[in-house]
């Protein structure tokens, strides 16, 4: 027989299925970010149909937007569509040829007759379908709790028919949540913090912080690649790259060594807020872990928070780190983060930094440094490129 | 005035495809760093690097760390053989292959018995060129560490039983399964999930010569035959032929992309034509062939005279393997399929490509008619 083509692709919603008056809002951000996700393939076309989104292939490779519609936040799941004439033959020959491809287990047949004219019942065309895969396959039927739902949509014309169940990205759509900024270093922590905030639908802009010549060019290259694995979620990524280095040198040469980890952070964190107003963004989202390192104790959270006026989010907070790792495979940064090179935190470390720091103190050793126009100077010098997913020439 | 060359030896090497040749000019022009460097200029050929072995391990379906770059199969097939040997020989010394592999294959085996110590089975092939998935059950041990079967047979385009053979290996024995995948990929489904080492090359393929890669999963141990640097981590140091690497995954996408029923039209016209044919036998099996290899024998010319005929004519074919032509053996695939006489004496390997066209195999089709009137001896 012949081969069995993907014609579309059914999206069920996740979460938004029940925002009430905000559904519309949802529903049309996420056909937005999936033709932005699917730009490769102009021929498909998308249908709101209330309840789910219809991908149109028109001749797209149905693996490949598969695989891409996949990791687009606000899907429940998808399933590969196969359209055939509405006749019982083709029918049965298709959905037989689809359940052959899958495990063996237990299945249902779902009819649904859009066209109640039609001259059968739903229930002849299930018992037709299941006669066939029960008598040519070692599936077996379960009505009440199927491994597989065989979901067949019958008008007067055709028939689509739907086997396959693919988990979505759950979450909500990107954008409908608005903008926050990244603080994303290089480490394991900050690509799993982004990643969770934009699953929540919060678009994201990355900044990092960069001490030349003490940090490498392979380094900053690093963090490039991190925002680019995140590009599957969010195709174009903003980052910031700031300039550190004069900071730091000020910092470490007139402040108490102890204090030097958490005046760092102070500074990244009025750079940050800068960036973050000035972009309109509504919260800086960070990957500290509560207790991990000296700087992310709750005083030290505490006294560097108390640097700027603002929202932090920190998804990770309460995350065990063997947890983080498997989120950060999961989502394939783990191995890019573990590449060798020194960030801006770690050339410049010291052996005994304060883990309960007192804000009064962290202000007088901060006050020992002349920081308001280093900060104003890197601010300025910030430079910002888009990261996009983007097929290269020569590939 | 000479007519274009037809060219039916694609098994040997293929025409570099245009978009290849487009990219391989405009990045040649630009980088020249050495991809190790660590300024912007190195960099920037080390993130080319990196993308295409992520696109490469993509369309093949593995990691990106599974991927080595070498200069070619040849490279590829040794260091493997060679390496998973030397790195496993505390748990045993007894190796299997096929006695119908590439030259790279079999005198990699032949220095490890030789030199090494090694004992090495060869399985013997039916009249088909395949390898039976008993013998190999008989022929693993204990001992046993490394098993080296090719996917499509280089002169016969006898597809192998890969996947049989992974499963037979994975449950009977702790032995490495290495496949020489080079006339298979991107001509022939190739599932790499069951296997642990693959070897493939560019040129089959039309992309660049010198350039060939390496698909080992992590687990694999591959002692590294040449040392001094940690170049593509450590199995391959030497500067990396960087240009041709990154062109590699266009290559492979392309390949992939092909339309091969255009390849298949061309065979099966050939076959029907060849089996009209008095004088001629085909020696690849009806099926399980790869659609790209035609092996024939004309039994009343020898190859040696309608190789030259055909070159007259600007026809380029094989007799056998090219990278054997020059010994003036007769075919060993041939003669372990129970092949002799003037069939073995008398093979032709006709190899396919996008370049060809109908029209070119009616040519060649005419051309060996015509010598065979003009040279056939009973």
């Amino acid at each position: 027989m012949a081969e069995i083509k993907t014609d579309r692709i059914l999206v069920r919603f996740g979460e938004l299925s029940n925002k009430g008056k905000n559904r519309n809002l949802f529903v049309r951000q996420l056909i937005q970010n999936l033709k932005y996700q699917l730009s490769n393939y102009p021929d498909i076309r998308y249908r709101n149909q209330f309840d789910r989104i219809m991908i149109e292939l028109n001749g797209a490779d149905s693996d490949e937007v598969l695989e891409r519609a996949r990791h687009v936040f606000g899907i429940r799941s998808l399933s590969p569509v196969v359209v055939t004439p509405m006749d019982f033959e083709l029918i049965n020959e298709a959905s037989l040829e689809l359940m052959k491809q899958e495990k063996v287990g237990t299945f249902k047949v779902d009819t649904n007759r859009k066209d109640k004219t039609l001259n059968f019942k739903s229930n002849d065309l299930n018992l037709s379908v299941a006669k066939t895969i029960l008598s040519q396959t070692e599936h077996r039927v379960d009505v009440h709790n199927p491994d597989i739902r065989i979901r067949i949509d019958v008008d007067a014309e055709k028939a689509s028919i739907a086997v396959k169940t693919v988990l979505g990205a759950q979450g909500f759509p990107i954008g409908v949540g608005g903008k926050a900024l990244l603080l994303l270093s290089g480490g394991i922590d900050s690509p799993v913090a982004g990643y969770y905030t934009m699953k929540r639908g919060v678009e994201i802009e990355c900044i990092h912080f960069a001490a030349p010549p003490y940090t490498t060019i392979q380094a900053l290259d690093k963090v490039k690649q991190l925002a680019e694995k995140l590009c599957v979620y969010q195709p174009r990524i903003k980052l910031h790259v700031v300039p550190f280095t004069e900071i730091q040198l000020e910092i470490y040469k007139k402040a108490h060594p102890a204090y030097t980890v958490v005046l760092m952070r102070r500074a990244m964190m009025k750079i940050a807020e800068r960036v973050m107003h000035e972009n309109k963004m509504l919260a800086l989202v960070s990957g500290e872990s509560l207790g991990q390192v000296a700087s992310q104790t709750l005083q030290s959270m505490a006294s560097i928070q108390d640097a700027m006026d603002g929202l932090i989010l920190r998804p990770l907070l309460t995350f065990d780190k063997n947890d983080i790792i498997d989120v950060a495979k999961k989502i394939n940064t783990y191995e890019t983060s573990i590449l060798p090179y020194e960030d801006c935190c770690t050339i410049f470390s010291v052996t005994n930094p304060i883990t309960k720091p007192k804000l009064k103190i962290v202000l007088l050793e901060e006050a020992k440094c002349e920081l308001d126009e280093l900060i104003d100077v890197a601010y300025k010098s910030i430079e910002t490129t888009e990261i996009r997913y983007h097929q290269e020439t020569y590939l | 005035m000479l007519t274009n060359p037809i060219y039916f030896d694609h098994a040997s090497s293929t025409p570099v495809h245009p978009e290849v040749l487009k990219s391989l000019s405009e990045l040649s022009a630009v980088h020249y760093a050495n991809s190790e460097s660590l300024h912007e200029a190195g960099l920037t050929i080390q993130t080319m690097m990196r993308k295409s072995r992520e696109a490469i391990a993509s369309l093949l379906g593995v990691l990106a760390t599974d991927i080595t770059f070498t200069s070619g199969a040849t490279e590829s097939n040794n260091i493997l053989i060679k390496g998973i040997a030397f790195a496993y020989q505390h748990k045993g010394k007894h190796l299997i292959t096929t006695s119908v592999e590439h030259s790279s294959v079999l005198e990699s085996f032949q220095d490890l018995e030789k030199f090494f110590g090694f004992e090495v089975t060869y399985l013997p092939v039916d009249n088909e060129g395949r390898i039976k998935s008993e013998d190999l059950k008989k022929a693993l041990r204990n001992d046993t560490t490394l098993v080296s079967i090719m996917a499509v047979n280089n002169e016969t385009g006898t597809i192998m039983p890969i996947q049989e053979c992974a499963q037979i290996i994975h449950s009977y024995s702790q032995a490495i399964f290495h496949v020489d995948g080079v006339q298979a990929l991107g001509k022939i489904d190739l599932n790499l999930s069951t296997i642990d080492c693959a070897s493939f090359s560019a040129h089959k393929i039309n992309g660049v010569k010198g350039s060939g890669i390496i698909v080992k999963k992590k687990n694999v141990q591959c002692h590294p035959l040449i040392t001094g640097g940690s170049q593509e981590e450590g199995l391959r140091p030497g500067t990396p032929n960087a240009i041709h690497h990154i062109l590699f995954a266009k290559t492979l996408r392309l390949a992939l992309n092909q339309d091969k029923s255009w390849i298949r039209s061309i065979k099966s016209y050939l076959v029907d034509e060849f089996n009209q044919m008095d004088g001629i036998v085909i020696n690849s099996p009806m099926n399980g062939c790869s659609d790209y290899i035609l092996n024939i024998s004309c039994l009343k010319v020898p190859s040696q005279i309608m190789l030259n005929w055909l070159n007259q004519h600007r026809i380029y074919v094989s007799a056998m393997a090219t990278c054997l032509n020059r010994d003036a053996q007769p075919s060993h695939v041939l003669e372990v399929m129970g092949f002799e006489g003037n069939r073995l004496n008398g093979v032709i390997r006709i190899s396919i490509g996008y370049t060809n066209t109908m029209e070119e195999a009616k040519t060649l089709i005419s051309i060996i008619k015509e010598g065979i009137v003009k040279y056939g001896r009973d």
